[in-house]
């Protein structure tokens, strides 16, 4: 009995209190059966002023359009329906839409429902990022939720048609950012995209699709986007690329670039126009970076040109081991311990030049000496097998000397029975 | 050379060698237009000597197994003195001991040497050659690379399709359900131990018959008069071509072992997909490639299984071939056994040169 009336005060509540998510439970599975019984839906349709991004593949399809804008779904009476009296929202203001959105996605106890795993902070972070700050002093002009997600077309950031999937993120932030009149009232470049498209981070992500290269959000952060300060800077590309940010931060080139206000990584390697490092980047010639603050006589200059010439002294001994290793598999002799000493000495250049970030030529010069032993060994083991080539097409040469003497030698012995005998009749 | 006359002679007053003596005296070999026939197997006898001592060389290095095999065979030919040469002289030797094997066998065919009373010479040297054969297919899965995994996987698949035997028989040969560790093992442990046994055997027994008969003498040969009948003396005459014949194969091989390495490739790995041209060594060709060719069913009778029939068949007649009385046919120049071994080469070289092209 105790059961049965539990049972029942479960059943009035849910018809009470849940009764959207109750209609939405009960057509989970069928989505076009609840939408067809939605009142909204209904008059919205038949009338033509569905919302104009309006899609049956947003993730929120499972919902009623009262689960966010209020009203009664069940009512064919547009007055009864749309009663702000009995909680109708109609169309949220732009300033509203955080709010409007975190009414469900910042509350745990909803969102677990869905997907435990999902944060329940994108609307403070959003309160936090510039776009937040400026949205909440009164300018519409910036990005809300739905400018990124939009508004009926809201897919999962892992699905490819996605605003806000990963090779889409720059195309989504381009829509303002791109826009040349809305950027000049902030004071901001409109070119970002352009650069970045061109950058390494940009080949990787649109031509190589490699959904590990960082787009904009990697960087700025996405709900709390924020441009990096001078202080942070490092901090954002040392997520990725953590030896380079131990290293830059250790060095004595850090205090001197905090003194004088330069933007860490950005000061060589640029923003997002980043294109891929080179070792031309070193040295005090051509396109070195270090000569642009560096000048001849000073002690970074010595440094700029040490750093190169180690970095040019392991490039040459590790292409002159290839080209060995080349004529060792030419000539089909052993060449897998050569094989993985230039693995190695590979491994030991990009590590000198990752080091180069401490721009200490000491430290450098052990990662240097390192490298030219792999690379010299493996020369050595190279020598060894080409003259081992050689050795045994000279071994091969004396041996069939020999053996054609015996041969000679047989055949005269071979005629000399024959002459004396001719053939025998026994 | 005194010396040695007085080992002999006292070897000779303790164990009477005088019927090895008497038989190199006067063992003698006919000479005539064909006779060059005779050295094939001599030569398939240097080669299985050279079979042995190469094989008990690579013996000290290699370790049976799936963590070693591989290592080991790799460590020869990398790390050891001139292991690189004994492996590919044992590799290269064990190819050209089944091709003279082969010319040796036809040229006993066509010269019809096994005729009586020579009967059980042939008989037993068509079983090693079906022991050469089995020394082939368990020798190329000792390297455990990947074509020679999947080709044993293959080979023994084959195996599984002859009725109510067939099953049984793949999984004694494996050693299990699939080609594995096992299967290593039990290949390692024929190679170097049961069929050498086996092999031996055989050979003894099949040169006994040789040297009790004496060479055979061909039909045109035996019908020339006596007096144009030419012989020429075993020893040394005979021997000394011999010699020179092993001389320059030995030579050969080398040279093919020095040019024309045989390649290690990949190790075999069973989750690996089976990578591209995997096929069966050169001997096995034709049979391959015939199986390739019946159709998946004949009648009520799977295509493989009818192909393993029918060559079981014919290998099996052809080891009776001297217990067949054929009508001597003496209005034909060609007799008709003579068709059917030139349509027996035709259908091997034929078979073996479309499983490479195609």
């Amino acid at each position: 009995m105790k059961k049965n009336i539990l049972f029942f005060i479960v059943i009035i509540f849910e018809l009470l209190v849940l009764s959207d998510f109750d209609i939405m439970a009960q057509n989970k599975d069928d989505n076009s059966k609840w939408i067809k019984q939605d009142q909204c839906y209904k008059c919205h349709k038949d009338n033509g002023n569905l919302p104009a991004d309006y899609s049956q593949n947003d993730i929120h399809r499972k919902l009623l359009c009262s689960s966010c804008h209020g009203g009664n779904p069940n009512a064919a009476d547009m007055d009864v329906a749309m009663d702000p009296s009995k909680g109708f929202k109609g169309v949220p203001a732009k300033k509203d839409i955080p709010k409007f959105c975190g009414s469900c996605h910042s509350n745990i106890e909803i969102m677990r429902t869905y997907q435990p795993r999902i944060a329940t902070d994108q609307e403070m972070q959003y309160y936090t990022s510039m776009h937040g700050k400026k949205l909440m002093s009164g300018d519409n002009n910036v990005a809300q939720c739905a400018s990124c997600h939009t508004a009926h077309n809201i897919l999962p950031v892992k699905d490819p048609r996605a605003t806000v999937y990963k090779l889409n993120v720059p195309a989504t932030c381009n829509k303002c950012h791109g826009n040349a009149d809305l950027m000049a009232k902030y004071k901001l470049p409109h070119n970002v995209l352009d650069q970045y498209t061109k950058s390494v981070h940009g080949v990787a992500l649109f031509e190589k699709n490699d959904t590990g290269a960082p787009a904009c959000n990697d960087c700025h952060g996405n709900h709390g986007a924020m441009p990096p300060g001078i202080s942070s800077i490092s901090r954002v590309c040392g997520t990725c690329h953590v030896k380079n940010m131990e290293y830059f931060d250790l060095s004595a080139m850090q205090k001197s670039f905090e003194k004088k206000g330069f933007h860490g990584c950005e000061q060589c390697h640029n923003n997002h126009a980043i294109s891929k490092p080179s070792d031309e980047m070193l040295g005090v010639s051509g396109n070195s970076k270090c000569i642009t603050c560096h000048k001849p006589g000073d002690a970074g200059y010595k440094t700029a040109a040490a750093l190169r010439n180690y970095i040019d002294d392991l490039n040459k001994n590790y292409d002159l081991a290839n080209t060995k290793l080349a004529e060792v598999k030419q000539k089909g002799m052993n060449d897998i311990d050569i094989g993985f000493l230039l693995q190695d000495a590979k491994q030991n250049i990009i590590q000198t030049r990752t080091k180069m970030h401490t721009f200490d030529s000491t430290k450098v010069g052990e990662s240097f000496k390192d490298g030219m032993e792999i690379s010299n060994k493996a020369i050595f083991y190279a020598d060894r097998e080409i003259s081992e080539y050689s050795s045994r097409r000279t071994g091969f040469a004396a041996a069939t000397f020999i053996i054609l003497i015996f041969i000679f030698a047989l055949f005269l012995k071979i005629r000399e029975r024959g002459k004396k005998k001719e053939e025998i009749n026994f | 050379m005194k010396a040695i006359n007085k080992i002999v002679d006292w070897i000779n007053e303790r164990y009477d060698l005088s019927p090895v003596i008497y038989l190199l005296k006067h063992k003698k070999v006919p000479a005539h237009r064909h006779s060059v026939w005779y050295y094939m197997g001599g030569v398939t006898l240097f080669l299985f000597i050279v079979q042995l001592i190469t094989g008990i060389l690579l013996l000290m290095y290699y370790r049976p197994g799936e963590e070693s095999a591989y290592e080991s065979v790799k460590f020869i030919i990398t790390e050891v003195k001139f292991g690189w040469l004994i492996r590919n002289v044992h590799s290269w030797s064990a190819n050209l001991l089944i091709l003279f094997a082969f010319l040796h066998m036809f040229s006993v065919f066509f010269s019809k040497a096994y005729e009586k009373p020579r009967e059980l010479t042939w008989v037993t040297g068509f079983i090693i050659l079906l022991f050469a054969f089995a020394f082939g297919f368990s020798g190329y899965l000792l390297p455990w690379n990947e074509l020679a995994f999947f080709a044993t996987k293959v080979g023994t698949d084959i195996v599984g399709v002859v009725p109510i035997i067939g099953e049984p028989l793949k999984t004694l040969l494996r050693g299990g359900e699939d080609v594995t560790g096992a299967t290593l093992s039990r290949f390692f442990g024929l190679h170097v131990a049961i069929l050498p046994a086996l092999f031996f055997s055989f050979l003894a027994i099949h040169l006994f018959f040789v040297q009790k008969q004496g060479m055979h003498e061909p039909e045109e040969f035996k019908n020339l008069p006596e007096e144009k009948k030419k012989y020429i003396p075993f020893f040394p005459d005979f021997a000394l071509k011999d010699l020179l014949l092993w001389v320059i194969i030995f030579n050969v091989l080398i040279f093919l072992a020095l040019y024309f390495p045989w390649e290690l490739g990949n190790k075999a790995d069973a989750f690996a997909a089976a990578p591209k041209g995997i096929r069966p060594e050169w001997y096995f060709m034709f049979m391959f490639q015939t199986l390739k060719f019946i159709p998946s069913h004949v009648l009520f009778i799977e295509g493989e299984l009818l192909g393993i029939l029918g060559f079981a068949v014919a290998g099996i007649l052809w080891m009776l071939v001297p217990f067949f009385k054929f009508k001597k046919k003496t209005n034909r120049k060609i007799q008709p056994l003579t068709i059917i071994g030139i349509i027996a080469v035709a259908f091997i070289i034929i078979m073996t040169l479309l499983g490479y092209i195609l």
